[in-house]
């Protein structure tokens, strides 16, 4: 073969190879076309059909008539694009010229992107429905944004244990539910090693989540106790299924999982699935009495949004109480406006494990922004205990 | 793919699509471009060799210089989140700062060269699956009649009409433990107990080859319909037995399809992530994950295109191999 015809195969076969890399670098694959097509409109020249509004939003979480009904009122056009992981998003944030308007990143990662220089701070004028906010969230939300500047809350939860009720009984008839031990407990946890057992699979949820169980403080960056937590989640590493952060929600709901570790709404959207089926599988969360994280999404505009004024239309529309309080009657995620609470179905409303108690309040923990040198060494330790290496 | 290969599959394009290309020249936007191209100096066949070459630099060869240039650069916070490699002061002084300690993690830990030694392993089996499935599959498609030979390379064809993400998640629907085949297995009375497939490495070989056979097939298909049956004929009088004749002629001759076909799964494979991460368990380390992890996780671009430009220079090694191979298998 001449040199010609080995450099002609060379570059045929590496095509190839970064063609699958690339198909495989986007986890929401609904979102890769469409997200072409926003770019395609990125280009300012506003006219008629310019008249949109590219929200990136995390998939299962808006009612269903949200955007309808926002785009009747208005005339803005929405397109709506849906991702399963802020490392997804932050990736193409830090990228830049995503063509968004409006994004919608957990608190935790905001204040690393807000460092970045990624989103526009917020013009509080023209977001005349700003005062229905709870002050409680948007005080856990200065936390990783000083004043308030950039982001709103769009829906917040917790992070604890969702199971399957009969199958949990049926292995274990005392099986200590309400405590972390269900999870964190070697001798507990295997029990229900053949019905499935997942957890998120992100150290940024399981660590502090591991290291409130140990009783260790939960920011704390320190090798020593990143060991700790590492040693206890290895423990619980041989009974585990997967590591994944949306496909329990399915499992769960048609029975191939019995016990996850994972978010709050996404388990409920896990028993609403099963009860649609009639499949006669009864899920079930709850917020383990050690304490648990306390996460809230956000939403807002990054800097170079091409049609930021449509944005702030749909934020402001999305602060109404009524609207949000629809979200959350789909979703079973509570929300951050106060003004909105007394519109949330009864069963919502009532639901400590949703709208928590003052009491359970009380020992729910916010995230903590790690360094980089602390997030390599959690990533690392988290590849550990994934791959037993 | 075999030269051979190539240039039956360009002779038959090139004939069917005669009529198109003459329309196409007719029209103005192309009879406008192809002029610009004359006036530039490219006509004929040097126009045909400038586009290949040209699409390559543009797809290739600009976005590897990029990944290059993020693997020597500092993680920052920032957008983008590297440094930039060389900067030009006020003075007239240009720095240039190349950072080597992205290619030392890769060294250092552990974790990345059993990532690419595991990769290696699961891509290389997965091809020699693929070549086991599917010569048979290549030398039937080969030896059937001419009719029949279209509607059969048309079915080797035809999964591409599907995304291939949703055909690898329909094998979770066959795979797991509710999942059809246990079902009707569990059905059937044949096991008490559902087979674990779903999260194992089987899973992920069985989503590979399933994905990469027709590549295997296609190069094979060529290199085997090209081959002259006489010679097997001429065999059979002098004697010899037909596996005898099928071992020291059609594989020997089909040999340049047989490593075509190996590298082309053996490559894609060996980069493969979403057939892992959806059908492969929580232990199986490829090196498309750890390059995931780095890029997401860790937010380290410039970790990532270092580990992105290693597993390049071992494709390298493996296409630089696979040329000697190929060459001395052409060689009369």
């Amino acid at each position: 073969m001449t040199k010609a015809g080995f450099i002609a195969q060379l570059s045929c076969a590496v095509f190839i190879g970064l063609l699958s890399a690339c198909g495989g670098s986007d986890e929401a694959p609904s979102a890769a076309a469409p997200a072409e097509s926003t770019e395609a409109t990125a280009t300012p020249a506003p006219s008629a059909e310019d008249n949109v509004v590219n929200i990136y939003n995390w998939s299962d979480y808006i009612a269903e008539d949200t955007i309808v009904n926002f785009e009747k009122e208005t005339g803005i056009k929405v397109q709506y694009d849906v991702f399963d992981s802020n490392e997804v998003l932050e990736a193409k944030l830090l990228a830049g010229n995503t063509g968004y308007d409006i994004v919608v990143p957990s608190a935790f990662f905001v204040a690393r992107q807000i460092q970045a220089g990624v989103f526009q701070p917020l013009d509080r004028s023209k977001l005349p429905n700003y005062k229905n906010l709870d002050p409680e969230i948007m005080t856990i939300l200065a936390g990783y944004d000083p004043d308030n500047q950039h982001v709103l809350p769009w829906l917040w939860g917790t992070t604890g244990v969702g199971y399957n009720v009969k199958m949990i009984k049926e292995r274990m008839p005392d099986a200590p539910l309400g405590s972390w031990d269900m999870i964190f407990k070697p001798e507990v946890v295997s029990k229900f090693k053949d019905c499935g057992v997942a957890t998120l699979d992100t150290p940024a949820e399981v660590f502090p989540t591991g290291l409130r169980y140990l009783g260790l403080p939960t920011g704390s960056q320190t090798e020593e106790n990143l060991a700790q937590v590492e040693t206890l989640t290895m423990g619980l590493r041989p009974s585990v299924k997967y590591f994944h952060s949306s496909q329990y929600i399915n499992d769960l709901a048609n029975g191939e999982l019995c016990l996850v570790l994972g978010w709050s709404g996404d388990v409920f959207i896990a028993r609403d699935r099963a009860d649609e089926a009639k499949n006669g599988q009864e899920i079930a969360y709850f917020i383990p009495k050690e304490g648990a994280l306390l996460w809230v999404d956000t939403m807002a505009i990054p800097k170079d949004a091409p049609h930021a004024a449509n944005a702030y239309k749909f934020l402001d529309y999305i602060l109404r109480p009524e609207v949000i309080a629809a979200v959350t009657n789909y979703v079973s995620y509570a929300n951050g406006n106060l003004a909105a609470t007394p519109l949330v179905n009864e069963k919502i409303r009532a639901d400590p494990s949703i709208y928590p108690d003052s009491e359970t309040k009380a020992k729910l923990f916010p995230n903590v922004v790690n360094t980089p040198e602390y997030d390599r060494l959690t990533t690392r330790a988290w590849t550990r205990i994934k791959t037993n290496q | 793919m075999s030269r051979a290969g190539y240039l039956a599959l360009g002779d038959q394009l090139a004939t069917s699509a005669e009529p198109l290309i003459r329309n196409l020249v007719r029209l103005a936007p192309i009879r406008i471009l192809l002029n610009l191209f004359g006036r530039l100096g490219l006509r004929g066949r040097g126009l045909v060799i400038f586009l290949p070459y040209a699409w390559l630099a543009l797809f290739f060869l600009i976005p590897f210089v990029i990944v290059l240039k993020i693997s020597f650069a500092d993680q920052l916070i920032a957008r983008p989140p590297y440094s930039a490699l060389w900067e030009l002061s006020e003075k007239g002084y240009l720095t240039i700062k190349l950072n080597l300690n992205n290619y030392r993690f890769l060294i250092d830990d552990a974790l990345y060269w059993k990532a690419y030694l595991n990769s290696v392993k699961i891509a290389f089996v997965s091809a020699l699956i693929c070549l086991i499935v599917g010569y048979p599959m290549a030398y039937g498609m080969a030896r059937a009649d001419k009719a029949w030979r279209n509607i059969l390379l048309m079915l080797v064809i035809l999964p591409f009409w599907t995304s291939f993400l949703l055909r690898v998640y329909a094998w979770i629907g066959l795979l797991n433990n509710n999942g059809i085949i246990n079902n009707a297995l569990l059905g059937l009375g044949l096991i008490d107990q559902p087979i674990v497939m779903m999260k194992t490495d089987f899973a992920v070989y069985v989503g590979i080859v399933y994905s990469y056979l027709p590549f295997m097939i296609l190069p094979l298909f060529t290199a085997l319909e090209k081959m002259d049956v006489t010679l097997l004929e001429a065999a059979a009088d002098l004697g010899c037995k037909p596996l005898k004749a099928f071992f020291t002629i059609t594989i020997p001759l089909s040999m340049p399809g047989i490593i075509a076909g190996f590298s082309l799964v053996f490559i894609p494979a060996l980069g493969e992530f979403v057939i892992p991460d959806l059908l492969g368990g929580t232990d199986t380390l490829m090196i498309g994950h750890v390059l995931w992890n780095e890029f997401f996780s860790n937010r380290a671009w410039p970790v990532a295109s270092a580990v992105a430009i290693a597993m390049l220079l071992l494709v390298l090694v493996i296409l630089y191999l696979q040329s000697r191979f190929q060459r001395a298998a052409e060689a009369p």
